[in-house]
């Protein structure tokens, strides 16, 4: 954004320099320096245009039709979105995608943030237990799923062994699929320890951001820890927070990979989520059209939530 | 064939002696893309490996995982290599789709057509042409323990010839305490009740579904029986506890322990079961309740991909595995099962007498025909695995007749 700023800079000088200057070589240089931004702009658009508006509008366009893999595909409007609210499938995994998102963003919120002021302060140490909160994150999330398939496997990992070594379970218990509770918490879990580490790096550059100054004043002034916190931390921390909670609504409303690989979406699609449905629609049952149209719903939901984002932000700015 | 082939070079290398330069690599030598799922990596290996020794065409095997594999071909249907292998069951889903080519003309003129596994040959057909043929074939049997079948007082060479009587068997062993189980079955996975269950079904004359694959009949009376004597052995723990959860990943290590005393399973598994674990298995038929035997023939179809340039080759590749050289040297060498039913019995098979055993259950078996297999019985999320997870482990009755609507629904779905 600078750089078009200084190359005009010359020409903004010479246009109050020289009054002679006529209206036509002014309009020659405006000319100029438009087309300059759009040269600046065209790598960053060409991107956007390729890997996010062209995919859209394909996706909006399939969304309108009976997409078969080969051949021509046919109008079939609204069956794609008539055919979703039908479908008994979505009902559930919406149902369970949202209960998801809310235990994911409470929990991974707290967590996160409960880690940030932790490691907030230089100290001891500190350094050590910030990199250990953080190393999750060096694992890919399908990698890390399958990790947690074979450590709370009853055949194969370690877990269960050392809980019945406590004496805390009996025989034969199966984590993943035995229940629909302990499902969902082995995927929690999971969720837990790979992103709370990224989501506390987040807060704690927002922590970090906070003047020292107002933390000063506040304790000469004789605010208690917990007056600070709420008058000072929270406050200051909102344009942060509302990052974080949308980082962590938008990619829980999007999860896949955990109830992919650790669940399969049982016990008795207990823990289908709407992608994996959506996965289901395109390469199992090859209606990519139906596939589209969900995914223009889902869409639609983050778009929302996004709004909401965007006008907390704006609140704070102004 | 082989003076085809030798015709085929000479003619090739005359074109290149002559310094042939037209281009467009058709003349020449070419190399075709087999695509396969990891189970079947290695018999498509073995079939391309003797292939590529004796013919100027090369074929290049690539694997994919499983799971992914389905995903993969339809999100390449555009851009498919010249051969793609598929799960016998899902082969009406691909020739409806047309992302094979359609192979009638080249099959028809195939001397050993009739002999080509029937049940593999209609899975491959939509609306009377043929876009697939015989891959691989894996087909459901009994596996029972030798030793512990000992240990527990039976006759190990005298495996059930009922199911009623299979679950005696496995109560029986069950009672020897420990760590071994009587029977294991995957409980939550679709694909391996149908594989294992099904043939007692079939075995009891009862159908699984109607001849076009549109509609479900699961709710019969030979269904109801056979889940009811599974989810008993389930409730008597004398099924292993995992088999509630098993969704498939740990079946054959389940197998492979050496702790379970009678389970029907892959075929294919007897191989992998033996190096594992020091036991010695026996192999007999699926039965039905009251008698009778047969088998779920699954395996893999293999085509030519629709957007192929090398039809031609591909399917001299494809007439060639079902040849008789590679039926025997490549397949029944490596103790597979022929895709040939005048080769169940052969050189290799009078080795090992449980070989014949499998090896003649083709011809009493079934490769289910539904063009959405499947969403309606393999995916995690199919109406089938919510029937059978009711079936033998929530409210038995409702949950058939419930599937089978629901079944019937996604069977019809898109048609």
């Amino acid at each position: 954004m600078a750089r078009p700023l200084v190359a005009t800079e010359p020409s903004r000088s010479s246009t109050v320099d020289a009054a002679v200057e006529t209206p036509r070589r002014r309009c020659q240089l405006g000319r100029r320096r438009a087309l300059l931004g759009w040269l600046y702009a065209t790598p960053t658009a060409a991107m956007v245009g390729l890997f996010f508006l062209v995919p859209l509008v394909l996706v909006g366009w399939m969304s309108l039709h009976r997409w078969p893999l080969l051949g021509e595909p046919k109008l079939n409007f609204p069956d794609n979105y008539t055919g979703a609210a039908d479908n008994d499938l979505i009902r559930d995994a919406a149902w369970f995608t949202a209960k998801y998102t809310v235990v994911i963003t409470v929990l991974l919120f707290v967590l996160a943030f409960a880690l940030a002021l932790l490691v907030q302060r230089r100290r001891r140490g500190v350094g050590f237990f910030r990199t250990a909160f953080i190393l999750p994150m060096a694992v890919g999330f399908a990698s890390a799923s399958l990790l947690f398939l074979g450590m709370l496997s009853d055949e194969i990992g370690p877990v269960n062994k050392f809980l019945a070594s406590l004496g805390l379970i009996d025989g034969y218990t199966s984590w993943t699929s035995g229940s629909p509770n302990s499902a969902l918490g082995s995927a929690v879990l999971l969720v837990l320890w790979r992103f709370a580490g990224f989501m506390m790096l987040i807060l704690l550059t927002g922590l970090q951001a906070i003047p020292v100054e107002l933390y000063e004043a506040a304790r000469v002034d004789g605010a208690s820890r917990w007056q600070t916190f709420r008058q000072i931390t929270l406050p200051l921390m909102r344009p942060t927070i509302a990052l974080v909670l949308t980082l962590m609504i938008t990619g829980s409303l999007l999860a896949f990979d955990q109830f992919w690989i650790l669940t399969r979406g049982g016990p008795d699609n207990s823990t289908t989520s709407l992608v994996m449905v959506i996965y289901r629609e395109a390469f199992v049952r090859l209606d990519l059209g139906s596939a589209a149209g969900i995914s223009m719903l889902l869409l639609l939901v983050l778009v929302v939530f996004n709004v909401v984002q965007f006008a907390v932000l704006r609140r704070r700015s102004s | 064939m082989r003076t085809r082939a030798a015709l085929a070079v000479l003619v090739l290398g005359l074109a290149t002696a002559c310094g042939s330069d037209s281009g467009g690599g058709s003349d020449g030598p070419v190399t075709l893309t087999l695509w396969t799922r990891a189970a079947t990596e290695a018999v498509s290996k073995a079939y391309a490996e003797a292939y590529n020794k004796t013919h100027d065409n090369k074929v290049e095997v690539t694997a994919f995982p499983n799971e992914e594999y389905p995903a993969k071909l339809a999100s390449s249907a555009r851009s498919l290599p010249d051969l793609f292998a598929a799960d016998v069951v899902f082969a009406p889903q691909y020739a409806s789709q047309g992302l094979w080519l359609d192979v009638t003309d080249r099959f028809q003129g195939l001397d050993v057509k009739d002999k080509v596994a029937p049940a593999h040959v209609k899975a491959g057909t939509w609306e009377d042409r043929n876009y697939a043929v015989p891959h691989t074939i894996d087909m459901s049997v009994m596996l029972y323990n030798k030793d512990l079948y000992t240990q527990a007082g039976l006759d190990p060479n005298k495996p059930p010839a009922t199911l009623t009587e299979f679950a005696e068997h496995a109560r029986a062993i069950d009672k020897l305490g420990g760590d071994v189980n009587g029977t294991y079955f995957g409980g939550n996975c679709g694909g391996c009740v149908e594989f294992t269950f099904w043939p007692s079904v079939w075995a009891a004359g009862g159908a699984v579904l109607d001849d076009d694959g549109q509609n479900a009949t699961i709710d019969s009376p030979e269904m109801a029986e056979v889940f009811a004597l599974y989810r008993q052995l389930y409730e008597e723990g004398v099924a292993a506890p995992a088999s509630k959860d098993e969704a498939g990943p740990t079946w054959l290590g389940a197998l492979q322990n050496g702790k379970i005393g009678i389970a029907p399973g892959p075929s294919v598994w007897l191989g992998l079961i033996e190096e594992q674990s020091d036991v010695d298995m026996g192999v007999a038929p699926i039965p039905g309740i009251d008698g009778g035997e047969s088998t779920f023939v699954g395996g893999d179809a293999i085509g030519i991909g629709a957007t192929s340039e090398n039809a031609d080759a591909a399917w001299d590749f494809l007439a060639w595995t079902m040849s008789d050289e590679a039926q025997v040297e490549v397949i029944a060498k490596n103790k597979g099962v022929p895709t040939r039913t005048d080769l169940a019995e052969n050189k290799y098979s009078a080795e090992d007498p449980r070989i014949v055993t499998i090896n003649s259950l083709m011809a009493k078996g079934e490769t289910p025909y539904a063009r959405n297999f499947n969403a309606s019985f393999n995916d995690p999320q199919s109406p089938w695995l919510e029937t059978v997870r009711g079936a033998l482990f929530g409210e038995a009755d409702k949950a058939l007749s419930d599937g089978n609507s629901a079944i019937t629904e996604s069977l019809q779905q898109g048609s």
